[in-house]
């Protein structure tokens, strides 16, 4: 028994240990963007000055990782949605190629992908300069992630005989999509929702080469800040990134957490992966 | 399915991602071989030896990435699925927050813990050492894969470790194993396919990844680094996408070995 104690102290510190080195640097960076002289330390006092700073200089920066965010999700939403459904009914060859062909734009580094889109369009000067040039690539991105997500829960249930049902009972397609197919994948939408701004609010590997000094997102602006100015500043814009991404991130965990398959009257949740 | 209505609700997706990803991929396939050298840029990754000590640096660094993720996150992934204390969750929660930071922000993590003003640092130098800062070089990039793919490998193991059968390790025990021969015969085996799948993904991630290497320095010779500079700095528009399919071949490699051994495998890069 004193061995098994022994074992199961050990890990416990080892856990914590991992914690920390996970942990304490975010809590280092919000501590240094607070901090009027980083160098000196916390005795310097306390001051918002960094903060207002980034935000007076980069302010716009964040409007435009959250417009193109929302511009993802709503474009995710809108191709992703009918796929997922496409492939939770036809589960033939053909539908697992197109599964497969959509996952390549996150498995190839993101640098390729992006270099591709310069090569293509890089000559339309309105589309390279505009930030459409950089939704593209962050649809590309997180669109295999919204059908993942919509896919995993609509294969749990029985769609054919749903559909059937209400389809004997005289609804069409269109209404069967509306009062069948979205309301038995809304958690599969919610969980890919979040999966979609999260990732596109953080995407950095493709902007930076997407990006032109008039579309500048938040990752871009931090890769910018951690390279040029002041380490106080790149923390208060670390902070203001971690501020944003948080509440999604906790989120997206909430979502993900009741585990095991629970059968109520009505719907079924399904498991979620992501 | 009705097939009109099939090829109805593919086309905005299909024409979506042909205009956006597969003409330009096709595209970057040709510019490759239009360098002096032609399509033998292709085999530029192998032939010249300055990308082939830069493919070298990133499978190594990709590789040690793997092994220690792994290995940290098999521990503890394992002990918290196994045991339930006070603060269990918020543990959890604070070992998964990390998960989708994207990689700059990863780096800037890196040199808050291993740069010049880095807690590491302040630690040795507390005990009368040297200040190590190793936040600039290859440890630091490794460090940085690590901090990045520990989350997501925790979560996989955890969820692994869940549908393990305790009563074979009971078993095991009662014939006189001790808890490592249990670990070997026991527990590693079972967590297989959850090890290959994250381990992949931790591959992948590691070999594509762009934005880590970029904060911390740009000293480092990781083939996306290469890459990179030989678009901008020599704006060598053939090379690096010659060298941009090699490194795509070999991230998709990984993923596709892993997903013939094991279930699914998604991969998230900042």
């Amino acid at each position: 028994m004193q061995h098994g104690r022994f074992l199961y102290g050990l890990q416990f510190a080892f856990t914590i240990a991992v914690c920390a080195f996970l942990v304490v640097p975010v809590v280092m960076s919000i501590l240094a963007g607070l901090t009027v002289n980083y160098f000196v330390g916390l005795e310097s006092g306390l001051t918002l000055r960094w903060v207002l700073e980034v935000w007076d200089g980069y302010r716009d920066t964040l409007f435009l990782s959250l417009g193109l965010a929302l511009a993802c999700l709503v474009l995710t939403l809108l191709l992703g949605v009918p796929l997922a459904y496409l492939l939770a009914r036809s589960r033939g060859r053909l539908a697992r190629a197109i599964e497969e062909l959509l996952m390549l734009p996150v498995a190839v580094p993101g640098l390729a992908t992006a270099l591709g889109l310069i090569v293509a369009y890089g000559g339309l000067a309105g589309f390279r300069t505009s930030a459409a040039f950089i939704l593209v690539g962050h649809v590309l991105f997180t669109l295999p992630f919204m059908v993942r997500s919509v896919l995993a829960v609509l294969s749990v249930i029985d769609l054919p005989t749903l559909e059937e049902g209400a389809a004997s009972l005289g609804a069409g397609f269109a209404q069967r999509f509306r009062d069948i197919v979205l309301p038995n994948c809304r958690n599969g939408i919610l969980a890919g929702a979040l999966m979609v701004v999260t990732l596109s609010m953080g995407e950095f590997n493709m902007t930076w080469l997407l990006h032109t000094p008039f579309t500048k997102t938040l990752p871009v602006g931090l890769a910018d800040a951690y390279a040029s100015l002041r380490l106080e500043i790149g923390s208060a814009y670390t902070l203001i990134f971690f501020l944003l991404i948080t509440p999604l991130l906790l989120a997206l965990q909430a979502l993900a957490r009741p585990r095991r398959t629970v059968f109520a009257e009505r719907d079924s949740s399904a498991e979620n992966d992501s | 399915m009705p097939r009109r209505q099939f090829l109805l609700l593919l086309l905005p997706a299909a024409l979506f991602f042909s205009a956006f990803f597969l003409l330009p991929m096709a595209r970057l396939f040709f510019i490759g071989a239009s360098g002096e050298s032609g399509w033998l840029a292709y085999l530029a990754i192998v032939t010249d030896a300055n990308y082939f000590r830069a493919l070298w640096t990133t499978l190594a660094v990709a590789a040690v990435t793997t092994v220690l993720t792994l290995a940290i996150s098999s521990i503890a992934g394992v002990f918290l699925e196994r045991h339930r204390f006070p603060g269990r969750a918020a543990l959890v929660a604070a070992m998964t927050l990390p998960l989708a930071f994207p990689g700059v922000v990863v780096g800037f993590m890196v040199i808050m813990l291993a740069g010049r003003q880095g807690i590491i640092g302040e630690v040795f130098t507390m005990f009368g050492g040297e200040r190590p800062i190793f936040a600039y070089s290859l440890a630091g990039l490794c460090m940085g894969y690590v901090y990045f793919s520990i989350p997501r490998t925790i979560l996989t193991i955890m969820a692994a470790a869940e549908k393990l059968d305790p009563r074979l390790e009971e078993a095991a025990r009662s014939f006189g194993a001790t808890p490592w021969q249990v670990v070997r015969d026991v527990i590693l085996p079972g967590l297989r396919p959850a090890l290959i799948s994250a381990g992949a993904i931790c591959f992948a991630t590691a070999v594509g990844a762009f934005g880590t290497a970029f904060t911390l320095a740009t000293r480092i010779e990781v083939l996306p680094m290469v890459i990179y500079t030989e678009f901008t700095m020599s704006a060598n528009i053939a090379m690096a996408a010659a060298l941009s399919f090699s490194l795509g071949a070999v991230a998709w490699l990984a993923l596709a070995v892993a997903r013939s051994a094991s279930g699914s495998t998604v991969a998230a890069a900042g």
